[in-house]
This record gives C-alpha cells, structure tokens and sequence, in this order.
C-alpha cells in the first residue's frame, strides 16, 4: 500500500499542470475510488491544506498520507508529489541557465513575462474574491457595498502601506493580519 | 568549504518561506521576491519572472519548481535538492502535528478568525506582487497588449494557463525572429 501510495502522489506530481489548485481533483478521484478515504473526509483535508503555510499540494499529500497509511504513509505520498517536479527541473535547468543570450530564450521569456504577470493579477482577484466579503463567491445578492468586509479590506490596505511605504516584512504583516481579528474578536467587535 | 554556508542559508531561506506561504503558490511570490531578490541578491527581479514562467509551464507546484530553481542557480544539483527540501519541510511538519489533532484544530473560533486576517493580508501581498512584476516584466506597448489579451482570454474565456503561457512564448519568439534588431534595443 505504500507503494501505491507513492506512485499514486507520484503521477499526480507528474500530471498537475498549473499548481496546487489542479490537483485536488485528480486526488479526490485516486483516494475516494479507493475507499481510502470518505468524500467528507478529503474535502476537509482541503480545507487544512488550504489554511496551513505551504504548497497545497505538500500539505494535501502529507495530509492524505497520514490519514491512510500513518507517518510513513505521509512520507511516501510527499516524496511521491515532489520527485517528478524535481526531477523534470534538474533535467532543464541546465538549459535554462545556460543559454542566457540566445534571441530564442529572450524571447521565449519576453512573451512569457507580461502573461505571469495576468496570471499573479487573477491570483490577487480569486483571493479578494474569497477573502474580502461577508458572503461566498457568486453568491452577491442586492447591495454589493453591504457584502464587503471593511476589515478585510483594510487589513489589505494597511499591508500594501506597510509594505510600499515602510518597507515591513511580509511576514510580520501577515501576523498583524492575524492579530487584528483575533483582537477585534477578543473585545466583542 | 564556503559552499556549505550557501547551502545553509538556501535550507533556511526557503525553509522560512515554506513556513509563512499562506494560500499556494502565487502567495509566495512576495515573500520569495523579499528574501531571494532583497535580501540575499540571489536573481535579479526579471528573473524571478522567467523563474515563474518555468514554473508554473511545468508539473507541479509551482513553490516547489520555483524553489529547485533558484537553489540550482545557486548551488548546482545539491542546491536544488536543499531549497527543495527547505520548501517542503514545515508543511510536512505542520500537517503532520495537525492530523493528529485534526479536528480541534479546524473547529477552533480563534484558528478561523486569525485566518480571516492572515487571507485578508496575503490579498495585500499578491497585489504588491503584480506591481512590483508588471514594473519589471512589461517595458512596452507590446508588453502591455500581451497582459490586456492574458487578462482578457483568463477572465472572459476561462482559457488554460499554460496555453497562454505557450502563446506568450510562441509570439515573443516570433517577434524575435522576425525583428532580431528589437531584441537588441531593449536588452
């Protein structure tokens, strides 16, 4: 079972383009069709995984690991997520440094650019999206204005300030982040 | 040997951004861009960028490729396989303690409220990210039409991100080709 377990996360690893976030299906479908775990049961290791700092396919594949197998379960499933990653990295890396000057590359990478650069703007929307209303996304109804968590929004704010303005750590603006609710919450706001 | 006091810092670096990358890979990105463009002067910021590019056009997570990157560039195969190690560690050991207390920590008021803070910054960071990399990544018009029509197929048309990442590539190496003297002038 270990051994399924590995190259279970292994081809996962191998066949997840596009992060974290494209994995959760094909998990969902090699665990729950194996009766390793209950529909309910993954989708709450969704969410831990999305709560908790780190790639959420790391923290998906210790998570299901652990829930099935135990420690070693864990380990075997990480492994299995990372090798393929690792592997394909260190086979094109050395291209990719070496070549530093050829037109092709620099121009590879000048179409590439301005398109991460769309892809880290619809990154900041989906997490405003979720995270800076009262309600779900989707699920606006009537006045938009009365759906916005003011809070969030300025706890949003107060790090783009902290961060252009007084050069803060991201780090400790996270935890200020964290801090503010926890303290509003702590006076009965 | 100096190289092992590299590796060190790349182990801790990258171990202190696993620690802190709330909500995948894009949220890293500032952090990433504080410690390895910053701090340490390891790539310049419009590498960063071709370093996500990669990335995110190959499988897996993109903390984890971007990651074995950098740490390559750095220090060769071991650098890779130490920053990738670094990266990886505290989620390992985070979900670890949390599945063996599972349900009391996911049910606990004072965990979900600290997150609605944390999610609510981490909204902050992304967008400091994106300005930050659209000041380093579009120098131009044509820089600027390619993000508007990203923009444009991501949202209306709900269009893959690797094709777009594969149409960015295919239409820079055209420009190139077919204006070799374009690529000169602006690098």
């Amino acid at each position: 079972m270990i051994i399924e377990l590995f190259s279970i996360f292994f081809k996962i690893g191998l066949f997840s383009f596009g992060g974290g976030y494209a994995m959760i299906p094909m998990i969902r479908n090699e665990i729950v069709s194996r009766g390793w775990l209950t529909a309910e049961g993954f989708a709450n290791i969704v969410g831990i995984a999305e709560m908790t700092p780190g790639p959420i396919a790391i923290n998906m594949a210790t998570f299901v690991g652990f829930k099935t197998i135990g420690f070693f379960g864990s380990v075997a499933a990480t492994l299995g997520v990372v090798m393929p990653s690792v592997l394909l990295i260190l086979l094109i890396s050395k291209i990719f440094f070496k070549y530093q000057s050829h037109p092709i590359k620099q121009g590879l990478f000048y179409g590439m650019r301005p398109v991460i650069v769309g892809l880290i703007l619809s990154a900041a929307y989906f997490m405003a999206e979720t995270s800076l209303f009262i309600v779900k996304p989707g699920e606006w109804t009537g006045n938009f204005l009365s759906q916005v968590d003011w809070v969030s929004v300025g706890i949003a704010l107060l790090t783009v300030v902290g961060i252009r303005k007084y050069k803060l750590h991201p780090i400790l603006l996270l935890g200020v982040g964290g801090a503010i609710r926890i303290g509003l919450k702590f006076v009965g706001v | 040997m100096k190289d092992k006091r590299l590796l060190r810092t790349l182990f801790w670096t990258f171990f202190k951004i696993g620690c802190f990358t709330f909500g995948g890979g894009y949220a890293m990105i500032p952090l990433i861009e504080r410690e390895v463009v910053d701090t340490h002067h390891w790539v310049s910021r419009e590498e960063i960028l071709d370093i996500l590019a990669v990335a995110q056009s190959l499988p897996g997570a993109i903390a984890i490729n971007s990651s074995t990157l950098i740490g390559y560039k750095m220090a060769g195969k071991t650098g890779a396989l130490i920053s990738t190690l670094g990266m990886v560690l505290p989620s390992f050991l985070i979900i670890l303690i949390i599945a063996m207390v599972f349900s009391a920590f996911q049910e606990n008021e004072w965990v979900r409220t600290a997150f609605v803070g944390i999610r609510a910054a981490v909204v902050g960071l992304i967008v400091i990210a994106g300005y930050n990399m659209f000041k380093a990544a579009v120098k131009d018009k044509i820089g600027i039409g390619i993000l508007v029509v990203t923009l444009f197929l991501l949202f209306l048309l709900d269009v893959h991100p690797i094709l777009l990442l594969i149409g960015g590539a295919g239409f820079g190496i055209l420009l190139y080709i077919l204006f070799p003297e374009k690529g000169r002038g602006s690098r």
